[in-house]
């Protein structure tokens, strides 16, 4: 009798599983537990439904954070068949494992080399297409422009007119920059801009990628520039105890009037009680004269685990995102830019002024934390947040990140 | 053919002995039943035990020894990741930080004997005192970790606001590495002085009053009675009270993760900590490195836990 109970069980329970992955329907993993993107994600799932009527829709909606660890289960012990995340060195681990499927092919028969052009560079590896891009952001300096025009401050252009605007900024009473470092990823956009117009986008990839030492002179001169923003305390006190939220109502109630950021900032900004007129938006301001602009664009795309039960309808549902009517109606919900150059153009004035940038930048790098190995980003990240803390000790934190580099790049 | 079925027959009795009532058929069962009895009794516990502690333990110290991703082949390194972390000025910060947690923990012992003594008094309502005092004890280490952080939040926390108004600084206490390991320990203090002093409430109660009421009749008073007489009836409570602040202080892990994140720069990283980040976190997995660190905290773990059950094995014996 107990045996038989027990068979039953296992057996039920063999259904159950079984009964998660019919044919015919497709089950999606993704991480848009943030109201915009849930919406944008819904959104784009309508409208695949209305395209492909036959294909059934298993959405299976995550915790941001608790993704980034989920992944790796699912992935390696019962793939879905379409998954969200990030480009460039994110996706390298799953990659060389195997367990995300080469896409080239969605890619040549639907000509997206040309139209997913500035995305290019971060979907590749080893040669082949690994994702799906639909959205990326811009990141610069959003400052208050009623507070510049009050100071009478001219939005700066180089860096001698920042650390000019900082001077006065901070000789009202204001403390010139908001951040919170608590993650410690708002300093990598530091890193990576400071880097960026010092050395430029090849350096800046050579370094990501563990070709260059972090003791070379070069990086040294990217930090000699960090701290004339840093020894002057043009950065929030306390930064290191506020997470990037946190540091928004100091921007909001005008305590520090300028934001390096990424264009979701934005919406928090709006949600703090300010009006499109109070905020500009600014590229991140020339310091090595000569040297081309590239800025930080994170690209987000969805991919195909190498161990998807019915890829044919994954590749149905990358083949729909690429388009360029799929990514517009998202990124209107999203917020954000779509990647597809033929998508229509937003009415948001910071999106545009964000479409102008990427259009016209030299090269998109990801982000420190995606462009280098997630190990050393980590590594990294806690030294730029020391740095900013104890500007003194440059010396010993680069000596520290370069035994890292050592390690980690073998 | 005929041999064959009489061993069938044999082994099937034998099951069926096993299995139910003994039979009389069966030699080997009644034969070793009472040395075979005990194992069975306890062979339930012994497999959960080993699936879910022993074999653990082994596994963690194997994968030490290789260089492994979670994902990928293993490589096999040897003492590599030892060597490592004998060079890994994270691992000495979280060393340190441990140790800083095991010594300031051990106040919630003393602390958590105060206020029983001071709750262990017949007053109108002295239950409602001591639930609010337990209460701490009650919510989650997560809830406890951003009260403490709000507490200490620079610019509106009220510990920061205080210390603004008396020395005219602000301090953020979670982003200075000078402070922050104090900072969560005091946040740690605060439910385990409520789980210490639980202890010693039930020990109060269980306290003789003969003793007491002769040694007052002697003339001990204040300290010397509590000294003398009380403590020593404590011993037990004392005993248990040790033994969860310290096992609770090396695995000291919620109240970091939910306070700092490690930070700032890794400075308040304990050891738990340090493997979950090298493990198991967003820029870790590094299963070897982790488990290496989980090694050494095992160890460590080890000489406490050996002390005690070396102490009770001893309070045993002489009993």
């Amino acid at each position: 009798m107990f045996s038989f109970k027990a068979a039953t069980g296992l057996a039920l329970g063999y259904a159950l599983t079984m009964s998660a992955a019919f044919a015919g329907e497709l089950v999606i993993n993704s991480d848009q537990s943030d109201p915009a993107p849930k919406k944008a994600m819904e959104t784009l799932l309508e409208g695949f439904k209305a395209a492909h009527p036959e294909v059934t829709i298993k959405w299976n909606n995550f915790d941001h954070e608790g993704y980034k660890s989920a992944i790796r289960n699912f992935l390696t012990a019962d793939a879905p068949d379409v998954v969200s995340w990030y480009s460039g060195n994110r996706m390298a681990p799953f990659v060389k494992a195997g367990l995300f499927e080469d896409v080239t092919d969605l890619w040549t028969e639907n000509k997206l080399d040309d139209q997913l052009k500035s995305a290019v560079k971060s979907m590749e590896i080893d040669g082949k297409k690994w994702g799906i891009p639909y959205s990326y952001y811009q990141w610069g300096i959003y400052y208050r422009k009623d507070i510049f025009e009050k100071e009478g401050i001219a939005p700066p252009k180089n860096w001698a007119e920042l650390v000019a605007a900082c001077e006065k900024i901070k000789a009202a009473g204001m403390t010139p920059f908001a951040i919170g470092t608590k993650a410690l990823w708002p300093t990598g956009g530091w890193f990576d801009y400071l880097d960026l117009r010092v050395n430029g986008y090849e350096f800046h990839m050579d370094l990501t990628a563990g070709k260059v030492p972090y003791t070379d002179p070069k990086v040294k001169a990217v930090f000699e520039k960090w701290a004339e923003l840093v020894k002057p305390g043009y950065f929030l006190e306390n930064h290191a105890a506020i997470d990037w939220q946190d540091a928004i109502p100091q921007f909001v109630q005008g305590k520090a009037p300028m934001y390096l950021m990424g264009n979701f900032a934005v919406a928090a900004m709006k949600d703090g009680g300010l009006k499109e007129e109070q905020i500009g938006f600014l590229q991140f301001p020339e310091i090595t004269a000569g040297i081309p602009m590239a800025e930080d664009a994170p690209t987000e795309s969805f991919h195909i685990p190498s161990g998807a039960k019915n890829k044919e309808d994954a590749r149905k549902f990358l083949a729909y995102l690429a388009t360029p009517e799929a990514q517009t109606k998202m990124n209107e919900v999203l917020g954000q830019l779509p990647v597809n150059n033929q998508s229509a153009k937003s009415n948001d004035p910071f999106l545009k002024a964000g479409f102008d940038m990427l259009a016209n930048a030299y090269a998109l790098a990801q982000f420190y934390d995606r462009d280098a190995p997630a190990e050393m980003a980590k590594v990294g990240m806690e030294g730029f947040q020391q740095f900013m803390v104890k500007p003194d000790n440059v010396d010993a934190i680069l000596e520290r990140l370069e035994k890292a580099r050592g390690r980690i790049y073998k | 053919m005929p041999a064959l079925s009489s061993t069938h027959i044999n082994i099937l009795s034998k099951v069926a002995a096993m299995s139910s009532t003994v039979s009389a058929t069966s030699g080997f069962w009644k034969r070793n039943q009472q040395r075979l009895a005990p194992w069975l009794f306890l062979a339930p516990g012994m497999i959960m035990f080993s699936i879910y502690v022993i074999i653990p333990i082994f596994q963690s110290i194997w994968i030490s020894f290789y260089d492994w991703d979670g994902l990928g082949p293993k490589t096999w390194i040897g003492l590599g990741n030892y060597a490592e972390l004998l060079d890994d000025e994270a691992f000495y910060t979280s060393l340190k930080n441990n140790i800083l947690w095991l010594v300031l923990y051990l106040l919630a012992v003393p602390a958590g004997l105060a206020v029983a003594l001071f709750l262990n008094q017949t007053v109108a309502g002295i239950r409602l005192y001591k639930s609010l005092f337990f209460f701490p004890f009650v919510i989650s280490q997560v809830v406890v970790g951003l009260i403490f952080t709000w507490f200490y939040a620079p610019d509106f926390g009220l510990l920061s606001a205080l210390i603004k108004t008396l020395t005219g600084e602000n301090v953020a206490i979670l982003a200075d590495e000078r402070y922050v390991t104090l900072g969560i320990i005091a946040a740690g203090l605060w439910p385990q002085i409520a789980y210490c002093m639980i202890l010693y409430l039930t020990g109060l109660n269980n306290i003789n009053p003969e003793q007491v009421e002769a040694a007052r009749m002697d003339g001990a008073r204040g300290w010397s009675l509590l000294w003398n007489i009380i403590l020593p009836q404590l011993g037990p409570a004392t005993f248990i009270a040790i033994v969860v602040t310290v096992i609770g202080a090396l695995r000291s892990f919620d109240l970091v993760s939910i306070m700092t994140d490690g930070g700032p720069y890794g400075s308040s990283r304990v050891l738990s900590f340090y493997m979950y980040e090298q493990a198991l976190s967003e820029y870790g997995y590094r299963m070897g490195y982790g488990a290496a660190i989980a090694v050494v905290l095992f160890m460590i773990m080890m000489v406490f836990i050996t002390l005690f059950i070396v102490r009770m094995l001893m309070r045993e014996r002489h009993a």
